[in-house]
């Protein structure tokens, strides 16, 4: 029904055309979900929006056929292919919160759209927009329909946004990371709704995701892009379970399982090539740590912060971030923190780094008491003793700053090294232990990729000799292959020098590879903390029970069988 | 190739747009010429004995009835057009700057402060800052000027007036640095950069100025040509209300008041060369000011 | 919501407070007021007198309090130069000033928004290009340039309007206007385009920079995708969403109006409160110049009270509360 062949997309630029993609084919058949896989750049979503037609300023379609049905998408004036948009291609965006026009109710927002596509008056149209939404699993539809976007959930506004993408009965729904922002319990409702919506209306779906296991879990075909250029297409049993392409193979290495924990990632260009070793930076490093390790203990923190006022006469409510949290991270190991969006992981993290004041409770860094934020000084060991490394590589490293900069500051500012020369020296045999080249120095941090960032933000944190690291979703923003190696790095650093690490992330896959405990955290609280094994294997919180369940995962069958540990 | 293409983007955009090449090139000429001023003008307006009464309302070249020692004419007291306008550019100039660099010495590091440490503080200097936006430029100007008018005994009044006209206008500026250096450092204080430098114990004078400046002084160098082009034309506003400087030591904008008094009468060059003079000046910092903001802000091109 | 308007109501207080203290500086401060009232054959003594009488030996705070209440009855003083009540001088200028300052932000407004709309919807086009470009020029005019150039071409060159003055002007219940004679209107015209052109600069460049952020949003090009009307996509979901932040730098930009048509009256001869005010800085009136002061800063905050309640009415966020 949709068919691409030989698609390419330029963007012209003043330096000549930049060829976001090349050579596309790919066909969709009605109710099939069919799952575009690929990293950032792969050029996955200028697919979607080229079969759409809103490819943004100033790209253009170079080559190729695009066709739904009969109709030849490419010779459509603007005019027809506005009319086509909604009646039989539709779209839903990534993030619920911003795809719904925040001034209108959803009722004129459904009721405009079907009115656009077809002659039916306005009770036709509002009795149809409300059977929708009660199809689509939004209760009491006929109140609920006058309510504005900021009055629903994010779960509920993302099928909100698929009732409007639907509500024109159209052929094809682009889905453009439609669960991406979404928790995982929401996640698994919208993709069962997704699901059915397919079977039950014969809706064809594009699903473009980064995610694999979303596309393993609903997708029946799959293509897998990389540079704009597709390099596998197939079942999805097939293409995920018996890669043909290196890539995929590759791509398939990189994805952490959740039910067994391996030793390493299958890197393409890191195989056989283990850390460097010996250099000075591990030297000086090693040098710095003749005591014995340090763990971290927090005994009922509390964490209040005042709520927003929303009346004259009532006091605000305290919003409560952190309740009675109390763990161990014991001397050189890694506890890891998992927790959805809101339950309290960085508000935590902020804490123990003083950036904030808890409202009550005792923190330890191995038997000394760490002030709590404001009482703790400038000039305090733990500021050095505890490093930090970010989320956002784009915006954890300074950008005005060269890299020798950003790298030498630690070491003249714990008063480590009194000699520029020397610490220079020291903080490029660091850009060697963290695998990069030592020459990165003299550049600035746009110069590289984010997975090069993150690579300094750890030499970073390394060049304060920390005793207590803090990795806080280290790889969320970070493709998955990439991610592997991010977290090979951090392995082998923990190993080398036996550094306590809390490592907190949403993600239960990447907690598994990584930690030797696990907290669950929830609303701020504490569900369950345990071992890594026991957390995953014999959950007894039904919240970390039900977390496990919705999580998609890779078929036993499909899962890399490499270096199992 | 990417990243040298990134450097430079702005020096490529620069020479690939006439209009701000343009602007650059009026707007160094008449910077220059209003250094080089002592040089380059014939009469000294200042100076009474450089001209002569005899050579007064003489027209332009190109019209009947002129003197070629005066390229654009003379005005009723004999002066060179050019001269005055020369002179009258160096001092319009000079306040313009002046003012500029106080109100951003002071916006920039309350704002900064603001933005840094929020709170208490912030609050207070944004409402300084709200009181001072209900007092729009030209009003604080005019303001601060009765005022020392009402202070200052005549005879200091004289002497003080440039300062007294720099400070009125380096007031009315001092809000929109202030403004948006706040809200830049706001957005860089959710940085992870930000919070790394404090988690270290970094004093905060060295968080504010090494690291959180040099990554909002895109926005800042937008607002400081957009506000050179403010300072001027307000500053020629002033003296145009007849409050700023006196007849005989003219800036651009008294050159025009006095222009007017020939509205009605033939000798147009004395009102419309001045004129022409101070628009070209300020369209170009203008031209200018927008090139920069697209360039730190491609967006919206 | 009522707690999001009262609050923005204490903030005006605490502006108008905050001005009314810098008058009453001004006042106290600036001069003695003593030998400003009295002339110079009074006596050492007669002037003690009388500086007791009006309190000016009390406490600073209770002389601020006392200013404060008799602003509150109306009562603004008496000008060191004309020695006439300041509440009378200002309020028969009042209508000159406003009428003038409202239809020029009419014009700002009926001419800056549409082209602001326009050359955010068709950023390409030449029309586009030379409306930037004018605008651009438009900003960098001084205002009394644009004055002058306009009595020059329609007042002195085509002789078509009168290049000062009020013009006809009917007096209805103390308020003197000239809208509702041509010969009113046609005074008003050239001061208020003077006035206008600098606004509506400001209007149509966020107008269009709002617009063009706005359209890239993700709501449009959802909108776009679900096959909306143009139209109504443009005016319906785009404008709407715009008007927000442009709603707020109009409030903003009012005092800006007022405050220009200080150049304005001044350029026109308009006997307006800006006029009054120049000839009190030029006679260091200091009641009347405070008294302005407080006046326009009035203005400015009623202006921006009215702005709150707009967006109240334009954004549901701040007006309908979480049903979850």
């Amino acid at each position: 029904m949709l068919t691409i062949k030989d698609l390419s997309v330029k963007f012209p630029s003043r330096f000549g055309d930049f060829t976001a993609i090349e050579d596309v084919d790919m066909t969709i058949k009605p109710g099939e979900i069919h799952g575009l896989v690929g990293e950032s750049g792969a050029g996955k979503s200028t697919v979607g929006a080229a079969v759409i037609g809103l490819l943004s300023s100033p790209g253009y379609i170079a080559n190729g056929e695009l066709s739904l049905g009969n109709t030849n998408l490419r010779t459509l004036t603007p005019d027809q292919a506005h009319d086509i948009r909604g009646d039989r291609i539709s779209m839903i965006f990534q993030d619920p919160q911003t795809s719904l026009n925040p001034l209108m109710t959803i009722e004129d927002q459904l009721i405009e759209t079907i009115q656009a596509h077809s002659d039916v008056s306005y009770a036709d149209a509002l009795k149809r927009a409300v059977d929708l939404l009660e199809e689509i699993g939004i209760k009491d539809a006929a109140r609920r329909i006058k309510a504005y976007p900021h009055q629903f959930s994010g779960g509920m506004r993302q099928r909100v946004v698929i009732a409007l993408a639907i509500c024109t009965d159209p052929e094809l729904i682009i889905a453009d990371e439609p669960t991406t922002a979404l928790d995982v319990a929401v996640q698994s409702q919208v993709l069962d709704l997704i699901r059915r919506l397919a079977k039950d209306r014969q809706i064809a779906f594009m699903l473009i995701t980064h995610d694999i296991g979303v596309i393993a879990q609903i997708a029946d075909r799959v293509t897998v892009m990389r540079k704009g250029r597709v390099m596998e297409t197939g079942e999805t049993a097939q293409v995920l379970g018996a890669p043909e392409h290196p890539y995929t193979r590759a791509l398939m290495d990189a994805v952490p399982p959740l039910d067994h924990r391996i030793k390493r990632f299958r890197v393409p260009d890191e195989d056989g090539k283990g850390p460097v070793t010996g250099n000075a930076a591990e030297k000086w490093l090693l040098e710095g740590q003749q005591h014995a390790l340090t763990g971290l203990t927090l005994t009922d923190i509390c964490m209040r912060f005042r709520g927003p006022r929303t009346s004259l006469w009532r006091k605000p409510e305290p919003f409560v971030a952190l309740n009675d949290v109390s763990l161990e991270v014991r001397p050189g190991s890694i506890l890891g923190l998992v927790g959805e969006s809101g339950s309290g992981k960085s508000t935590l993290a902020k804490a123990i780094t003083g950036l904030i004041t808890p409202s009550s409770g005792i923190m330890k860094l191995g038997d000394d008491i760490l002030p709590d934020g404001k009482a703790r000084g400038r000039k305090h060991p733990s500021r050095q003793l505890i490093q930090m490394v970010f989320q956002d590589p784009y915006s954890s490293l300074n950008s005005r700053h060269r890299i020798r900069d950003i790298l030498t500051e630690p070491l003249w500012f714990y008063g480590f090294v009194p000699d520029a020369r020397e610490r220079e020296k020291l903080a490029a045999a660091m850009l060697e232990l963290v695998g990069m080249q030592p020459d990165a120095i003299d550049k600035y941090p746009h110069q590289f990729s984010g997975g090069q960032r993150q690579r300094i933000a750890v030499a970073r944190a390394l060049l304060a000799r920390p005793r207590f690291l803090i990795c806080d979703e280290p790889t969320s923003a970070l493709d998955v292959s990439i991610q592997a190696e991010i977290l090979n790095l951090l392995k082998d650093l923990q190993a080398m020098f036996g550094l306590t690490i809390l490592f907190i992330s949403h993600n239960l896959a990447v907690v598994r590879q990584m930690a030797d405990d696990t907290a669950v955290l929830r609303n701020g609280r504490i569900e369950e903390i345990g071992s890594t094994d026991s957390v995953f294997e014999r959950p007894s919180a039904d919240y970390t029970q039900n977390l496990l369940a919705l999580t998609p995962v890779l078929p036993k069958a499909w899962q890399s069988t490499a270096v199992a540990g | 190739m990417i990243a040298f293409i990134k450097r430079y983007e702005g020096l490529w955009l620069f020479f690939h747009s006439p209009a701000a090449m343009i602007a650059a090139v009026v707007a160094v000429l008449i910077i220059l010429g209003a250094i080089f001023a002592p040089w380059l003008a014939l009469v000294n307006p200042y100076d009474l004995a450089s001209f002569s009464l005899f050579d007064g309302l003489l027209p332009p070249v190109w019209e009947e009835g002129s003197n070629p020692k005066y390229l654009l004419g003379t005005d009723d007291q004999g002066r060179d057009m050019i001269s005055s306008i020369l002179y009258g550019a160096r001092l319009s100039l000079v306040i313009g700057l002046s003012a500029l660099t106080i109100a951003a010495v002071l916006g920039v590091g309350l704002g900064l402060a603001a933005g840094y440490y929020g709170g208490r503080f912030d609050a207070i200097v944004m409402r300084i800052a709200d009181i001072q936006l209900a007092l729009p430029a030209i009003l604080t100007a005019l303001l601060i000027d009765g005022i020392a008018r009402g202070i200052l005994p005549a005879a200091v009044q004289q002497d003080v007036r440039v300062a007294v006209l720099t400070l009125a206008i380096a007031l009315s500026l001092w809000v929109n640095f202030a403004r948006t250096a706040r809200a830049s450092t706001f957005v860089q204080m959710n940085k992870e950069y930000v919070q790394a430098a404090i988690m270290m114990g970094q004093r905060p004078s060295r968080v504010m100025f090494v690291h959180i400046l040099p990554n909002i002084l895109g926005p800042l160098l937008v607002i400081m040509t957009v506000d050179l082009a403010s300072a001027i034309l307000l500053e020629a506003t002033l003296s145009f209300l007849g409050i700023g400087l006196p007849a005989d030591s003219p800036s651009l904008g008294t050159l025009i008041r006095i222009g007017m008094q020939f509205l009605l009468s033939g000798e147009w060059w004395i009102l419309w060369i001045p004129t022409l003079f101070l628009v070209a000046l300020v369209v170009s910092i203008n031209i200018l000011g927008d090139f920069l903001r697209d360039v730190f802000n491609p967006r919206l091109r | 919501m009522v707690y999001f308007i009262l609050k923005r109501l204490v903030q005006s207080v605490f502006v108008m407070l905050a001005v009314a203290f810098l008058a009453f500086s001004l006042f106290r401060f600036v001069g003695d007021p003593i030998t400003q009232m009295t002339g110079v054959e009074t006596s050492v003594a007669d002037q003690e007198r009388l500086r007791e009488e009006l309190g000016l030996n009390d406490p600073f705070i209770l002389q601020f309090g006392r200013f404060t209440a008799d602003m509150l009855q109306g009562d603004f003083g008496f000008s060191y130069r004309t020695r006439q009540p300041v509440a009378e001088m200002i309020a028969t200028r009042i209508p000159a000033t406003l009428e003038l300052g409202v239809v020029a932000l009419l014009i700002s407004l009926l001419v800056g928004i549409p082209a602001g709309v326009y050359t955010a919807l068709r950023p390409r086009g030449i029309p586009t290009q030379a409306i930037l470009l004018t605008t651009l020029v438009g900003v960098s005019i001084p205002t009394f340039v644009i004055g002058i150039m306009l009595i020059f071409i329609f007042g002195v060159q085509l002789g078509w309007l009168p290049t000062f003055g009020r013009g006809g002007t009917v007096q209805i219940g103390g308020w003197e206007s000239s809208l509702f004679t041509i010969e009113g209107w046609r005074a008003l015209l050239l001061p208020a385009i003077t006035l206008g052109v600098y606004q509506l600069t400001l209007t149509m460049r966020l107008v269009r920079a709002e617009m063009m952020e706005v359209m890239r949003s993700d709501y449009i090009r959802f909108a776009m995708a679900r096959g909306v009307p143009m139209r109504r996509l443009h005016y319906k979901h785009a404008l709407a969403n715009t008007m927000v932040p442009v709603i707020t730098i109009i409030g903003l930009q009012f005092g800006g109006v007022i405050a220009f048509s200080i150049v304005t009256e001044s350029v026109f001869q308009w006997p307006g409160m800006g006029l009054l005010f120049l000839e009190s800085i030029r006679f260091v009136d200091i009641p009347v110049m405070g008294v302005y002061l407080v006046v326009i800063a009035f203005f400015f905050v009623l202006v921006n009270l009215i702005v709150d309640l707009l967006y109240v009415a334009i954004d549901p966020r701040l007006r309908v509360r979480d049903v979850q």
